[in-house]
């Protein structure tokens, strides 16, 4: 970086313009829509899911009730609120870098990745015990305790989904890592402020996902 | 309209600097970042899709000559035709428009100097490589016999490995799903001063239709052949009724994909046809409104006709009914674009070359296939020909008639714009009669075949369809000898063509305005528009387009 500072690059928290494009306005604006468009293909991948929750739900009510008491109430409560927290923190980091205060607003991502990375963890003390009760999806299901007909669908659900959210959730992760090491060198500023935003507006697509997950999996 | 490059030393010198020449080598072109030569990548990729999908066509034309096994049996046969599927819809067909002449002239005729995120676009290729590798070395090692389709259960149980296909098509979404992206934002951000959303080329409108069902479906295959691959790997029983799972779900969230995927397909086309007729009989596009928008109607009732795949998998007759009706809306889109074309073709000032006789080809192959999807369309009628020949003659001859009429109209109206080079008119009009009529005689038996209730996918039938199955299996021969024509034509214009003019149809697409070869950022100048797309008003008048 700092050779390339040397060369004509941007300054500390000048935007960098593409050839292709005419002025700051304009790429901003390409990368907000492709950002955009690209959170839209995230939302119709959990769609395939959240109809096979719908259907499956539709035909074996009462296994999905009865199974959707044996989730921890507790647990899946506070990862909801470590979400909805974490959310919180990165759109403040977002304000922060727009007002120029980088320290701010790497404080704000650094919280944001940790209340990621305790999602994950209290998501792996689930796990475990659902893997301790053999409440598994299809084959691997020998939970003793439901013995109404779909509750090994619920379990096959209950993973896919959750397994596919913990894998954005990583992704984010990882996204909002490589904004706070920008932010650490000095790329963002008032000026120049589009990866915080997207690499924010990715967070909340992760968070909004659990919003839908959580009712459906663990309230009704 | 000059001819600048011939010296008279007769050596095609080609002192131009331009996108081909500018920078040499296998890695100058590996790490472009340049639309145009990604977009001539995407050519050479998409060129050898088909000819193994066509190489594996004829492998099962040859294998129905007769009655009893010819040159294969049944589980080989199963793989060739799966093969077929696979390689031919989702590594040819569904990036071939987009991929090559929406890579190469989407940003020209949007007077741009690239598309929104070039390396993206780039990935987008590598991320095709990789899945289209993976797929094809998936088949031809571990096999798979399900049909393109990937049905459950049969694809959850068959023996067959299937992982690394399923993954390969996973992959390939991904490349599909980024073009889309890369499209739709390039068309809202960078369009060139002048260019409103109503003086876009009717080509871009249907790319951008295109890219919006690239965008919305996409995401749902990938999950559903993941799901499968999960299923097959890990038995998690969602598709296995054993374990109380539902097969028809995998068919709904695959439908919800593949149907809208036929748009995909066929949406390019259509653009490639509107600018082409437009050039061809020199007129301006009758209908232009009209034409652009019943894009973006098929893009959006096409969402919902997927159920129209599923009328014999236990659907209600009331989800039937609405699937059928909703189909039928897409024959109406399509014939208001039927209609305009020949409304623009009417008193034009027509240009008898190749391109104008693939067009002839391509409204009939519409027209006749569109009608015979409106039968199958009807409910009680898509019950008797389901799964018959009939219906694989209606899929051919929409997706093979018209995308391959309109691949080949678009290779030679843009060739002079891409290699600055000309073809020879006289070898393709020749190869254009054989194809078109190879077409035909491919195809037109398989309708009567399916109607007599052939079934499709076996490798035996009764003997009293042989007369029909060698009648389609000599028209495929003639389509091939085609194919041959025009890769042998083409590769010798390549290297010894003509050399063009800048605009040698004297065509009023923006993408024309620049250089043929064009430079490395397509214009000398940002150009700025001032006249409607396809703007021939005034015959033998140069159009001043251009304020430079």
């Amino acid at each position: 970086m700092s050779s390339s500072e040397a060369h004509a690059a941007p300054g500390r928290g000048e935007p960098n313009l593409a050839h292709h494009f005419e002025t700051q306005n304009q790429q901003d604006g390409a990368v907000r829509l492709g950002m955009w468009l690209f959170l839209g293909t995230e939302v119709l991948l959990f769609a395939g899911l959240f109809l096979g929750y719908t259907v499956y739900r539709n035909f074996y009510h009462e296994a999905f009730h009865e199974a959707s008491r044996h989730l921890s109430l507790a647990l899946g409560t506070t990862n909801t609120i470590v979400l909805i927290t974490s959310s919180l923190f990165v759109a403040l980091g977002y304000h922060a870098i727009k007002q120029g205060k980088e320290k701010a607003c790497a404080v704000l991502l650094v919280l944001t990745i940790l209340c990621a990375l305790g999602f994950l963890g209290i998501k792996s003390i689930e796990y475990a015990e659902k893997f301790r009760e053999g409440a598994l999806p299809g084959k691997w299901y020998h939970f003793s305790e439901i013995t109404a007909p779909g509750a090994n669908l619920y379990y096959t659900v209950y993973f896919l989904a959750t397994g596919l959210h913990a894998f954005h959730v990583i992704v984010g992760m990882s996204v909002l890592i490589w904004v706070l090491k920008g932010v650490l060198k000095g790329k963002y500023g008032p000026k120049n402020y589009v990866a915080v935003e997207l690499g924010g507006l990715y967070w909340h697509l992760v968070d909004l996902v659990w919003i839908f997950l959580f009712p459906l999996l663990y309230l009704i | 309209m000059s001819q600048p490059t011939d010296l008279d030393s007769g050596e095609p010198a080609s002192p131009v600097v331009n996108y081909l020449n500018h920078d040499r080598g296998v890695w100058s072109w590996l790490t472009t970042v340049d639309h145009k030569r990604i977009g001539i990548m995407y050519l050479v990729s998409v060129l050898l899709a088909f000819l193994l999908g066509g190489i594996f066509a004829m492998a099962l034309r040859i294998e129905l000559l007769t009655p009893d096994p010819t040159i294969m049996g049944a589980n080989m046969y199963n793989r060739m035709f799966t093969l077929h599927g696979v390689v031919m819809i989702f590594l040819f067909m569904i990036p071939a428009i987009p991929g090559v002449f929406g890579n190469f002239c989407l940003p020209l005729m949007l007077g741009a100097k690239d598309v929104a995120f070039p390396r993206l676009n780039l990935l987008s290729l590598y991320l095709y490589w990789t899945g289209a590798t993976l797929a094809v070395a998936g088949m031809i090692m571990g096999g798979a016999d399900t049909g393109w389709t990937f049905y459950a259960p049969y694809s959850t149980s068959t023996p067959e490995t299937l992982f690394p296909v399923l993954l390969g098509v996973f992959i390939l979404g991904f490349s599909s799903i980024l073009t889309g992206l890369n499209f739709i934002v390039t068309i809202h951000t960078l369009r060139a001063p002048g260019i409103g959303w109503m003086r876009l080329q009717l080509f871009v409108w249907a790319i951008y239709a295109t890219s919006i069902i690239q965008v919305l479906a996409t995401p749902v295959i990938g999950l559903t052949v993941m799901l499968v691959g999960i299923e097959k790997v890990g038995g998690f029983g969602l598709f296995d009724a054993t374990r109380g799972g539902d097969p028809v779900l995998f068919q709904h969230m695959f439908w919800f994909y593949s149907h809208p995927a036929v748009y995909i397909m066929v949406l390019p086309s259509m653009g490639v046809i509107s600018e082409a007729i437009a050039a061809f009989s020199r007129k301006n596009v009758f209908g232009y409104k009209m034409i652009a928008y019943s894009s973006l109607g098929i893009a959006f009732v096409g969402f919902f006709a997927w159920g129209h795949h599923m009328f014999v998998s236990g659907q209600s007759t009331f989800e039937n009914g609405a699937f059928a009706v909703i189909s039928m809306f897409v024959g109406v889109f399509t014939a208001i674009k039927v209609f305009n074309w020949v409304g623009t073709l009417y008193r034009g000032s027509i240009a008898v070359k190749t391109p104008l006789i693939y067009i002839c080809g391509f409204l009939f192959f519409i027209v006749f296939g569109g009608m015979t999807g409106i039968a199958v369309a009807t409910v009680s009628l898509d019950v008797h020909w389901h799964d018959t020949y009939f219906v694989v003659a209606h899929f051919h001859f929409i997706m093979v008639g018209a995308v391959i009429m309109a691949f080949l109209i678009a290779l030679h109206y843009w060739f002079p714009k891409m290699f600055g080079r000309m073809y020879h008119e006289g070898w393709g009009m020749t190869a254009a009669g054989f194809i078109v009529l190879g077409f035909n005689a491919t195809f037109i038996p398989q309708f009567l075949l399916g109607n007599a209730g052939m079934p499709r996918r076996y490798y035996m039938y009764p003997e009293r369809f042989q007369a029909l199955n060698v009648a389609s299996t000599a028209g495929s021969s003639l389509l091939a000898i085609g194919f041959v024509i025009v890769l042998i034509y083409l590769v010798f214009a390549l290297v010894r063509g003509k050399r063009a003019s800048d605009n040698p149809w004297d065509s009023r697409g923006y993408e024309w305005l620049t250089t043929s070869p064009p430079p490395k950022h397509n214009f000398h100048e940002t150009p700025v528009i001032t006249q409607d797309a396809h703007s021939y008003q005034k015959p033998g008048e140069e159009v001043e387009h251009v304020v430079l």
